[in-house]
């Protein structure tokens, strides 16, 4: 059985973002990116099931410009076998995003599909979801548990409230959760070996897809900062402020 | 379809383990502010096995046209493969489609949103027209102006940012029972635990105490439990707490952990990094205990407290 993930390149979650002061967007140009830390949870997820023998091949696959090859090769050190990327300087939403994953899964026809439950940039939590329905799959989103059974995949998923059990025909699209593992560091030997492990690329347009935006963005806003509060000088003053002037207690 | 029946709005009700969830309150206050900038008629649907009784509290919601009840076998668990394409039908009357940004909306409104090649607009936290929205991006720190021309908006409404409407005493609206959907066999629901810790949720709890990496140890933990047990509050930690192996990974507030905005978060031993503000900048009252004054935590604090937590916390259990 092969595995699809994808994969999404993000502002590195240790750095300090802002929106631009002219409101046309976030203030990102320079800085670090890495792998969306939910989707590193889905690679280390899929490179375990191959190392305990569930699946055969694990292909990662990023849509974006050149640079998100960079991710790609990362996964690869992790221990994918092959990657995708689908070219395209557009910034697609994740309607978008997944129509391309479908037409990706059409052609790769995987058993598992994994993603993280949403990127830490845009947080919309929606192309898994999305990508399982275009694919008529079930979905297990915000898994923090996974275990095959038979011809079906069991999926615990973090909930508010508590946790959930599903039992999911393959194929199943999954969305990954902080619990699901620890994602391991790459080696240097296999960060040289990942050189060498295929990369092809595919121009978006190739998939001859409707990809217009749906939304139109107008601005890009700080949000209401907090104001700075006032030092105390015990626990006693405090445990006073907090009873009669925050009302809180 | 005509113009009138494209001015009205389908709430999706949402239930816990007490029947009519209290997040309904806060997402019909969003549906108030919504009907500011477009005359909507406002119907409820209610789903489930035995759903009556949720149906009836619904029918107390003011305001609304009616209430649709579909309660039949293939909704017990209410699962998205199950859900997605009827509702998906239903939708197409209305110019809204409105859950809360919950786990059970996230996990249902996008699967649907796909099935009516929708672009849905998620985690709204304001409403700036009609067709226009803000949402936050990189865990709130910026919002977003979204504007969508599509015939049918598809909007999750993030609860801590609305008001509760009030319930009334008697039912003011009609309950009207429709067809369930048809089963599906490619999810089965095998079993649901809630949370067993006597403690709240740490994503709806009210108070929040949380510890950093200067909690030292997994075992000093042990005081923000008995100060929580306190509070009744949740008990959260950074990612550095987290990756220094003191507590499990759920227990993050940050960027990549919870998103919390209760009324009172209390950081203990906490710096105070980019991505840990991001998790809980939207708490009402904040208070930090740090011994570092130049701690970042401070300068989001409603009340900071310059002292070694080690002294700061057995005292502060004592005075509540």
């Amino acid at each position: 059985m092969k595995i699809l993930v994808a994969i999404k390149r993000v502002v590195d979650p240790s750095v300090r973002v802002r929106p631009l002061s002219d409101g046309s967007g976030m203030d990102i140009a320079n800085a670090k990116m890495s792998i969306n830390p939910f989707c590193e949870i889905a690679v280390e997820e899929a490179i375990r099931l191959k190392e305990q023998g569930h699946a055969t091949e694990v292909i990662v696959v990023s849509i974006g410009p050149q640079a998100v090859q960079e991710q790609l090769r990362s996964a690869l050190a992790l221990g994918a076998d092959r990657a995708l990327h689908i070219a395209t300087d557009s910034l697609l939403e994740p309607l978008s995003i997944a129509k391309v994953l479908h037409a990706l899964v059409l052609r790769e026809q995987p058993g598992l599909i994994l993603l993280g439950k949403q990127s830490i940039d845009g947080d919309h939590n929606q192309t898994g979801q999305m990508l399982a329905a275009l694919c008529g799959y079930p979905q297990g989103t915000f898994a923090s548990q996974l275990e095959f059974k038979g011809s079906e995949v069991w999926v615990t998923r973090e909930l508010d409230g508590g946790l959930q059990t599903l039992a999911l025909a393959i194929p199943a699209v999954i969305t990954t959760d902080l619990r699901l593992n620890q994602p391991r560091f790459p080696t240097m030997p296999n960060i040289m070996k990942a050189r060498q492990k295929p990369l092809a690329v595919i121009p978006v347009a190739d998939f001859g897809l409707d990809l217009q935006p749906r939304l139109q963005i107008l601005a890009t806003e700080a949000p209401k900062s907090r104001q700075q509060g006032i030092k105390v000088n015990s626990v006693r003053e405090l445990v006073d402020k907090l009873r009669q002037e925050a009302k809180v207690l | 379809m005509s113009d009138t029946t494209k001015s009205a709005a389908l709430v999706l009700i949402e239930q816990d383990v007490g029947g009519f969830s209290q997040i309904n309150l806060k997402v019909m206050g969003a549906v108030t502010h919504l009907r500011e900038f477009a005359e909507l008629d406002v119907d409820l649907l209610v789903i489930g096995k035995d759903c009556g009784p949720v149906a009836d509290v619904a029918a107390r919601v003011p305001g609304i046209r009616q209430v649709l009840m579909a309660d039949g076998e293939s909704l017990e668990h209410q699962l998205p493969e199950t859900l997605a394409p009827w509702l998906a039908t239903i939708a197409g009357e209305y110019a809204y489609l409105i859950v809360g940004a919950t786990t059970f909306g996230k996990n249902v409104l996008p699967r649907v949103a796909a099935l009516m090649d929708i672009q849905p607009v998620t985690d709204v936290v304001a409403i700036t027209s009609a067709n226009s929205f803000k949402r936050p991006i990189y865990a709130g720190s910026a919002l977003v102006s979204v504007k969508t021309d599509q015939p049918i908006k598809l909007l999750s409404i993030r609860a801590s940012s609305f008001t509760n409407v009030i319930l009334g005493e008697a039912r003011a609206a009609p309950i009207i029972p429709i067809s369930a959907p048809a089963a599906q066999q490619m999810s089965r629901f095998i079993g649901q635990q809630q949370v067993q810790s006597a403690r709240p949720d740490l994503a709806s709890a009210r108070v929040v105490v949380s510890g950093g990496r200067g909690m030292q140890a997994g075992e000093n933990f042990q005081l923000l439990y008995q100060l929580a047990d306190k509070l009744n509050a949740a008990v959260g930690a950074s990612r550095a707490a987290v990756d220094a192996g003191f507590v499990p990974n759920d227990m993050q507030v940050g960027q990549t952990g919870k998103v919390v905005a209760p009324e009172l978060y209390i950081a203990i031993g906490l710096s105070g990094a980019v991505q840990h503000l991001a998790g809980m900048r939207d708490s009402r009252v904040v208070v930090a205990i740090n011994k570092d004054p130049d701690a970042p935590i401070f300068q989001v604090a409603d009340y900071g407290l310059i002292a070694d937590l080690f002294d700061a916390v057995p005292e502060l259990i004592e005075h509540l």
